[in-house]
């Protein structure tokens, strides 16, 4: 039955990772900015809402409450508060929920519990590559086999980096297919550069340069054939599509608050139709593209393939959390292009969704 | 629980719908684009015998409910938009009914929808040629004769979708608003059920437009012309206490938008589909197939043109069953369906347009529906609420301001 009500236990979690962005997230965004900074204490007391390890299995410790819709809703929320804190509280899904969903049993085993229990991010995903055409489905970065092994060469960017990770999982083309191969933060031929964006600046990222990285058998993700990971692409579009919607809308209530509250020849800003006008556009396009990001979200705990659904929602997102931003800045006219208000930060970190890929992943 | 899986009940009407609107409705589409005033027979008697019986055999379990309405809707319309409004039911005219109506006033005028011997409609009459969107500057005034029990109308209606058929058949009905009393503004306007071939009622023309020909959008003209007092919705009662119920009338009559903006944003998805549909089918026939995994950076300015006008069609269409299953748990929905109506008429409007482009010469010709569609879909940009009184009610909304502080 059709339905746009999300359940009680939903509409629970999703308020309660509200207040936390509001009384926790927002604060800091700014400071987290400039100083190119995640705030360590936010970090720790976001690790105690369990958001990642409730949707873990439970034989490794986790909540067994995986769900992409729900992740949406958390994602959403806490890119509410800022993305890039957002982003670095959900990190450690990027190495847990591929090793969750494809993972062998060894694979699980040696890395689930730790990855469940540990308050940091020990394990990033390397999807993207630094070029205009980077596809996530068909990555240059080429994977050869070397007797038992493999051998990694390519390059990747915008690889979340926090200090405490020990593995990177790294997609590349084995032949026609997408693999991934879990390697050791200091394996002998990967390089990490630190690299810096035009937003999401709090949350650390690097170049990697991959040569000639020699990988044991046992490390290719599911074994040593299949699976193919085009799902991870997607779930990696849904999460960063709800965070995008999350950016967006925290721009628009920023203009829809700063219009009521701004004078000009004698009124409030907001009761201007050009003012108001926009504001009601904002409204419309950001609850549309919340409903893409469900629907696609909703394919993939349906087990349905949701390339196409993830690939509109995330067509829409790009434009409209840009649109929103943007609008924000205008709406706050010269005050909006002053680091002193958000709406500056909005644009840039909108801006990022033309290129991310599997930053997060639901 | 947020779920985007229709019913066995909605998957059944859909193709149901599907099948009409392709069987019945696409090849007299053109013949009627062409000959604007004609009667669409085939069409009027198909639906009054078979159609509007809807799909047969009907399971048990959940509905959609106003979601469904809505997927109907837009099956239809992709077959035609024009020959939907021209379907013989009470249309507008019956959600009025059915939101302000009293139980006596939904059994006298609905009943004969289920039980006349020949089609009939009904039909919604609100503007005039100085009151569109300002619905509550109306001039067509009723007088209380309280000698006869009766409100005498008199003014001119205009842009009366289904006009035609509702003022003419008898068994139909055209409900009029009109003001009591000019000094209370809109708190004097009320709306009144004139049946079918009342005298003083009279059709003096028939519009000729851009698009959906085939639907009968009449000049209705009201002189001395009577209705009994049971006839104003809401119960004949309000005569007497005006002074006070009178917004009680005018939020009655615009509770009706609340719940047909949703299936007007329906209505528009579907003459969207239809563009879209046929642009990617050609463009499939052609070799062109929209590759949804490549990364925009390599998609053709072709495949991004048509990701684009897919991700904003389906987005209107799913803001358009949110405001519909709003309805469905009694939640008060006028943003909702504001929004979605909004969004609905913008983007079929720029989809068909772009369909024309993409599409070439061919698209632009009239050996192909293309160019019929882009006509078609610009009136959902214009009537229920035109884009800008849509926008200016989502901005209400958002800025919590009532009208006068946002005008």
């Amino acid at each position: 039955m059709i339905d746009f009500e999300p359940t009680e236990e939903q509409a629970l979690i999703r308020d309660t990772v509200t207040e936390f962005a509001k009384a926790e997230i927002r604060p800091r965004a700014r400071e987290a900015d400039e100083a190119a900074k995640l705030p360590a204490e936010v970090l720790s007391r976001a690790h105690e809402l369990g958001l990642v390890a409730n949707g873990l299995p439970e034989a490794f410790g986790g909540g067994g409450e995986r769900s992409a819709l729900t992740g949406a809703l958390i994602g959403e929320e806490l890119a509410y508060g800022d993305l890039a804190i957002a982003l670095a509280i959900l990190a450690p899904g990027l190495l847990a929920f591929p090793v969750a969903d494809f993972g062998t049993d060894a694979q699980k085993a040696a890395l689930l519990p730790a990855l469940v229990a540990s308050a940091g991010t020990l394990g990033t995903l390397a999807l993207q590559e630094p070029r205009f055409d980077s596809d996530p489905y068909r990555p240059r970065t080429q994977a050869t086999r070397t007797g038992d092994g493999w051998a990694l060469d390519g390059a990747k960017c915008l690889v979340p980096w926090p200090e405490t990770v020990q593995h990177v999982l790294v997609l590349a083309s084995e032949g026609e297919s997408l693999a991934g191969f879990i390697v050791p933060r200091d394996a002998p031929g990967l390089r990490a550069t630190p690299d810096s964006y035009l937003g999401i600046r709090a949350l650390p990222t690097v170049e990697l340069a991959l040569e000639g990285v020699q990988v044991a058998a046992e490390a290719r993700l599911g074994g040593p054939t299949g699976p193919h990971l085009r799902a991870l692409i997607a779930r990696g579009r849904v999460g960063l599509a709800a965070m995008a919607v999350g950016v967006a809308r925290a721009a628009f209530e920023l203009a829809r608050d700063y219009a009521k509250e701004r004078q000009a020849f004698g009124a409030p800003i907001a009761t201007k139709q050009a003012i108001a006008f926009k504001l009601a556009d904002m409204a419309i396009e950001i609850d549309g593209a919340r409903l893409l990001v469900w629907e696609a979200a909703a394919r993939l705990d349906a087990g349905a393939d949701a390339t196409r659904e993830a690939a509109l929602a995330m067509h829409q997102v790009r434009r409209v959390a840009l649109e929103v931003s943007d609008g924000a800045v205008q709406v706050f006219g010269g005050h909006g292009y002053i680091r002193e208000y958000l709406p500056e930060l909005l644009l840039r970190n909108a801006r990022g969704f033309a290129c991310f890929e599997a930053l997060t992943l639901v | 629980m947020i779920s985007f899986e229709p019913t066995e009940n909605s998957l059944r009407a859909r193709e149901f719908y599907r099948r009409m609107a392709l069987e019945q409705m696409r090849p007299v589409s053109r013949r009627y684009d062409e000959d604007e005033h004609a009667l669409p027979v085939e069409w009027v008697d198909y639906y009054w015998r078979e159609g509007r019986k809807g799909a047969p055999g009907s399971v048990s379990g959940p509905t959609d409910g106003f979601v469904q309405v809505c997927i109907q809707a837009e099956e239809l319309c992709f077959g035609d938009a024009g020959l939907y409004l021209r379907m013989p039911t009470a249309a507008l005219g019956g959600s009025a009914v059915s939101a302000a109506g009293t139980q006596e006033q939904k059994d006298r005028f609905l009943r004969p929808f289920r039980e006349s011997p020949h089609p009939i409609w009904g039909a919604m009459a609100i503007t005039e040629a100085s009151a569109g969107s300002d619905s509550a500057a109306i001039q067509t005034s009723a007088r209380f004769d309280a000698e006869r029990d009766e409100w005498v109308l008199n003014g001119t209606k205009i842009f009366c979708t289904a006009g035609e058929g509702a003022s003419q058949v008898e068994g139909g009905f055209v409900v009029v608003w009109a003001t009591v009393d000019k000094s209370l503004g809109r708190g004097g306007i009320k709306s009144f059920v004139v049946p079918a071939r009342t005298p003083g009622m009279k059709l003096v023309g028939l519009e000729k437009k851009l698009g959906i020909r085939a639907s009968d959008t009449a000049t209705l003209v009201f002189e001395d012309c009577r209705v009994p007092s049971a006839n104003l919705l809401g119960g004949s009662k309000q005569k007497t206490e005006k002074k006070t119920a009178g917004d009680k009338g005018f939020k009655g009559a615009m509770a009706t938008f609340d719940a047909s903006r949703p299936i007007v944003a329906a209505m528009a998805v579907g003459v969207g589909r239809a563009a879209l549909d046929f642009l990617i089918e050609e463009l499939e026939r052609q070799g062109l197939k929209v590759r949804f995994d490549s990364p925009p950076r390599a998609q053709t300015a072709l495949e991004r043109d048509v990701v684009d006008m897919l991700a904003e069609l389906q987005a209107a269409r799913l803001l358009t069953w949110r405001a519909a299953s709003m309805m469905n748990r009694g939640k008060p929905n006028s943003l909702e369906a504001s929004m979605a109506k909004a969004k609905a008429g913008l983007v079929v409007t720029k989809i068909t347009q772009k369909a024309v482009e993409l599409l070439g010469p061919p698209g632009y010709s009239k050996k192909l529906m293309v160019e019929k569609w882009m006509r078609d879909a610009k009136i959902n940009d214009i009537y229920e609420g035109t884009q800008q009184i849509n926008q200016l009610i989502v901005a209400r909304r958002i800025l919590e301001y009532s009208s006068s502080q946002l005008r």
